[in-house]
């Protein structure tokens, strides 16, 4: 029995984030009437010509140098020429012999704690094609040309990944890289974060790699995962069976869950690849690439590392919170109000994330301030509120996005933290439950909890509750 | 003297003088072009109404105090170039209803200058061609005998000249496509450095070659239109980032001391064409021009280099003509690849098939190293050469063909002649210097020839300066064609 390795590398096409398109000033962003994003140039109409959007070089120079590639001195734009209807120009501007940024890395996470090191073969520019919408009724396709021209980042991996979590894992620490660099939204169902899969098996301990096919189609990590397993196991099967793979392109079918053969045309294609005559060799030059080093992010794993020494809070928590730039920013901007960040993490995983979920809110949009869940978690340590309060409060800060003392006076939740109404209170209990109170004074210490609870219905949970056990323990223990 | 018989100068200092308007010039134009278009054909499109619209717009500039090299000056346009609301059809089928809703640079700055613009002209199709004779719309006559090709590519514009149906027109040359014709109709044409003026708007050949360029009665007005289309355009990134120099002031006749280089062996050149080489040379030397002897060996590789190269990028810049947004189309009713297959079978003509089929050769897995890449390190030994040679000499001499106009149909049959008709052109696009041609003598047909003079990178200056001198000496661009 012959026990076989998959070996995956993946080709990841970001959309860029840049407010003009690659080589033209139209509007690059998604969602508009179709073909109002247009212009001669992105039409590529007779006689036009591109013009590098300086925007976005400085966007991939963000992501080679986040990656730790080696950013090319010297790159230049080739045509990727084939015919589509959403290709106007009959040509993609691309790049090919000469990429801006190759020879890069990341360190991925495996979920274990451990680290794989992922090799990136190359980064680089292109444009993305149109789109087309075809007619139900009729034998009729229209063609969208507002995609056209919006700029991609196409990055690509080494075969260095052995199974679908290793994909998945790399897939998301590269959109993670993205997202915290804001270069691309990151999102797979609209498409601006795509994935193809180079998939291929070979007995363990084996030098060379198998045939391998080319997996498409797949819009979610969810996808991306059983894509690839399903694809692995298809080609494993194939071989044990004594049959040979064919290098092709395969779809992914979501319904059927299955990949399938792309076949035919698409794979006879010649590119004819050359320079393209119409843009000047992109030069780059230390002082840009310093320029924009100096303006990087901390970056998803250099985040991940401080938060786990810094704030001591355990793997899963850190995660979490540097799933997001603004996320991460958030938390640290209450801690740096409230200085303790096991507590705020609580509060952060638990109600806030829960409320922004169910309302299906990024962190951008929450209404509750940094430094108001800080007071409120100050105002609960310092015993003027209850836990119970606590979460009500929240819940109201999250709807009015007021300041946590403001509402606590309107709603008449102020603290009751005077003595004398407090011993008041005590007294009236006490005399409610005589029988508890001997019992009490018998021994039964654990009853403090009783009249604590009654002491807090009475007061409709708003007693100070450290000064309430406080005066309860004087009043029981010394009568 | 009539007003169709004056110099774009000429006109100029009447109308800034206000002794003439614009509108009375253009009429003139417009008449003329009524009287001897039907012979000669220059024109795909004439554009009257409009352009009379234009001429008391000029006017009405001239009365307030305007004044601008082109303000009020009836020009024609090689229909390569994209005019907003005028057809642009490149000589093409594939084209024929085609109107660009924006301006190519040139023609937006001219316009914006007050130019006048008569009409778009005749070309072989998409540029690709040195008789005019594969215009789908039929040949251009060559005004000094309409049995003949007036060259090509802008064989439209040469003619509409040389049969003075305009003061002035643009052409666009990528091998050659100004200076044969205006070698073949008696005129001045030149193609300026590449990267000297914007080819944004100027329907795409070959985009490392393309160049746009003036075509004029004589040297002085080549200077003034060059002058008014030249300049950085941040929508070309070829274009380069250079201030547009007043050409006007490098006419100074000044000649003494200037090496003129030459090339010894010239094969293949009629006997005609090769004595007034040689008769140009001694009039320059009689100006105080030292003669220079200058070698280029790698130009025999220059003509096959650039039929490799040009192709391989039209293959590509022709790739849009697909019938999905504008232009021809047909074959729909079989799906997307019949209608690809018959919108670009019927749309295009057999020179450009013939040359889409070559580049599309070139560019393929496997043939581009042998083919395309190394037609692009010929050019990198060209540009050597010329290096060298300019070391040794200002400016450079040849024949701008080596053969004058041919008869209509001639060579049609044989493109590996056609393709000769531009063997000392290709070489100066190829390295992208700017060269001009001015008339130099008739052979024995009483046919136009021209002298080709070549500058190093952005001596556009240098060689104005000679072919003014030249001019000034000779009076050959004095002769009109009788029609």
């Amino acid at each position: 029995m012959i026990h076989y390795e998959p070996v995956i590398g993946l080709e990841v096409h970001a959309q860029l984030r840049t407010a003009s398109k690659i080589f033209c000033s139209c509007c690059a962003s998604f969602g508009a009437e179709p073909n109002h994003h247009t212009c001669p140039v992105c039409l590529g109409m007779p006689g036009v010509l591109p013009v590098l959007n300086r925007k976005v070089v400085e966007f991939a120079l963000k992501l080679a140098l986040a990656t730790n590639c080696h950013v090319a001195p010297r790159s230049v734009f080739a045509r990727k020429n084939y015919f589509y209807p959403d290709l106007p120009k009959g040509y993609q501007i691309s790049q090919y012999e000469a990429p801006l940024a190759s020879g890069g890395y990341l360190e991925v996470p495996l979920g274990d704690g451990a680290t794989k090191r992922i090799g990136i073969t190359r980064i680089h520019m292109e444009e993305d094609a149109g789109k087309l919408i075809h007619d139900e009724q009729r034998p009729l396709s229209y063609v969208d040309f507002n995609r056209t021209g919006v700029p991609l980042l196409e990055i690509v991996s080494e075969p260095d990944m052995r199974s679908p979590e290793q994909a998945v894992a790399y897939l998301k620490e590269l959109r993670e890289i993205l997202v915290y660099l804001e270069i691309c939204d990151g999102n797979m169902e609209e498409g601006s974060f795509r994935c193809d899969a180079n998939v291929s098996v070979r007995p363990v301990g084996r030098e060379e790699f198998g045939t391998r096919t080319e997996l498409k189609n797949m819009n979610s990590f969810r996808n991306v995962h059983k894509a690839i397993s399903y694809e692995i196991e298809r080609q494993v099967h194939l071989l044990e069976e004594g049959g040979t793979i064919v290098q092709e392109t395969r779809l992914w079918d979501e319904q059927r869950q299955i990949t399938y053969s792309m076949r035919g045309k698409e794979e006879a294609h010649d590119y004819r690849y050359f320079p393209d005559p119409d843009l000047v060799p992109l030069n780059i030059d230390r002082d840009w690439i310093q320029s924009v080093r100096a303006g990087l992010p901390e970056l998803p794993a250099a985040k991940r590392n401080r938060f786990l020494s810094q704030y001591g809070l355990r793997a899963y928590d850190v995660g979490l919170l540097t799933s997001s730039r603004s996320l991460a920013d958030y938390f640290e901007a209450c801690v740096e109000r409230f200085q303790d960040p096991t507590e705020v993490c609580h509060w952060i995983s638990g109600e806030l994330l829960g409320l922004l979920n169910r309302d299906h809110r990024a962190i951008e949009e929450c209404p509750v301030r940094p430094e108001q869940l800080a007071r409120l978690l100050a105002l609960l340590e310092e015993g003027r509120i209850s836990r119970r309060i606590a979460q009500g409060l929240f819940e109201e800060m999250y709807l009015s996005g007021e300041d946590p003392d403001k509402i606590l006076g309107r709603k008449g939740w102020a603290t009751m933290s005077d003595q004398e109404s407090l011993s008041q209170i005590v007294e009236a209990v006490m005399r409610e439950h005589p029988n508890e109170v001997e019992a009490f004074r018998a021994g039964k210490t654990k009853l403090l909890g009783f009249f604590m609870g009654e002491l807090m219905r009475r007061t409709q949970g708003q007693a100070d509750p450290k000064l309430a056990q406080k005066l309860l323990k004087e009043r029981l223990g010394g009568g | 003297m009539q007003l169709w018989e004056l110099t774009m100068c000429q006109a100029r200092e009447l109308l800034d003088r206000r002794e003439i308007t614009s509108a009375e010039l253009t009429q003139a134009f417009l008449d003329r072009i009524g009287l001897v278009e039907k012979r000669v054909r220059a024109f795909l499109t004439v554009a009257g109404q409009q352009a009379l619209e234009q001429a008391s717009e000029a006017d009405r500039r001239l009365g307030a105090g305007e004044r601008t090299p082109v303000l009020g000056i009836p020009l024609a346009l090689k229909d390569v170039l994209c005019t907003r609301g005028l057809p642009t059809t490149c000589g093409s089928r594939i084209l024929e209803n085609f109107v660009p809703p924006y301006d190519a640079t040139v023609v937006e700055w001219l316009r914006a200058d007050g130019a006048v613009f008569l009409g778009k002209t005749n070309m072989d199709e998409f540029a690709m061609g040195s008789s005019t004779e594969h215009s789908a719309f039929g040949p251009t006559r060559n005004p000094w005998d309409l049995e003949r090709i007036p060259g090509g590519s802008s064989g439209g514009s040469a003619a509409a000249v040389a049969a003075q149906e305009c003061l002035a027109a643009l052409g666009s040359d990528t091998g050659g496509s100004i200076r044969q014709p205006a070698a073949c109709c008696g005129i001045v044409g030149m193609k300026p450095t590449y990267g000297r003026v914007s080819r944004y708007g100027l329907v795409a050949f070959a985009s490392s070659l393309d160049q746009i360029g003036p075509m004029t009665k004589d040297v002085r007005d080549c200077a003034l239109l060059l002058g008014a289309i030249a300049g950085h355009d941040p929508r070309d990134s070829t274009s380069v980032p250079l201030a547009r120099p007043d050409y006007t002031k490098a006419l100074n006749g000044e000649l003494e001391g200037l090496r003129v280089g030459y090339l010894e062996e010239e094969e293949g050149v009629e006997p005609d064409v090769s004595r007034a080489l040689g008769e140009a040379l001694g009039v320059l030397e009689s100006l105080g021009a030292r003669l220079v002897p200058v070698k280029l060996p790698h130009m025999p590789y220059a003509l096959p280099s650039y039929y490799l190269v040009a192709p391989a990028e039209a293959s590509s810049n022709l790739a849009r003509y697909d019938g999905v947004k504008y232009g021809f189309r047909c074959g729909e009713e079989g799906g997307l690849l019949e209608m690809y297959c018959c919108s670009r079978s019927k749309g295009f003509g057999q020179e450009v098939k013939r040359r889409i089929m070559l580049g599309t050769y070139a560019l393929s897995a496997g043939y581009y190293d042998a083919y395309y890449r190394k037609a692009c390190q010929v050019r990198t030994l060209l540009v050597g050469d010329f290096r060298q040679a300019f070391k040794l000499c200002d400016v450079i001499v040849s024949p701008t063909a080596p053969s004058t106009a041919f008869r209509l149909g001639e060579r049609l049959q044989d493109p590996i002649q056609m393709y000769l008709s531009d063997y000392f052109t290709i070489p100066v696009n190829m390295a992208g210097l700017p060269a001009l041609s001015v008339p130099c003598g008739l052979d024995g047909k009483g046919l136009p020839i021209g002298l080709q003079i070549i500058g190093a990178h952005f001596q556009e200056e240098r060689i104005l300066q000679v072919a003014y001198g030249f001019e000034q000496a000779t009076g050959h661009h004095l002769r009109r064609p009788r029609l």
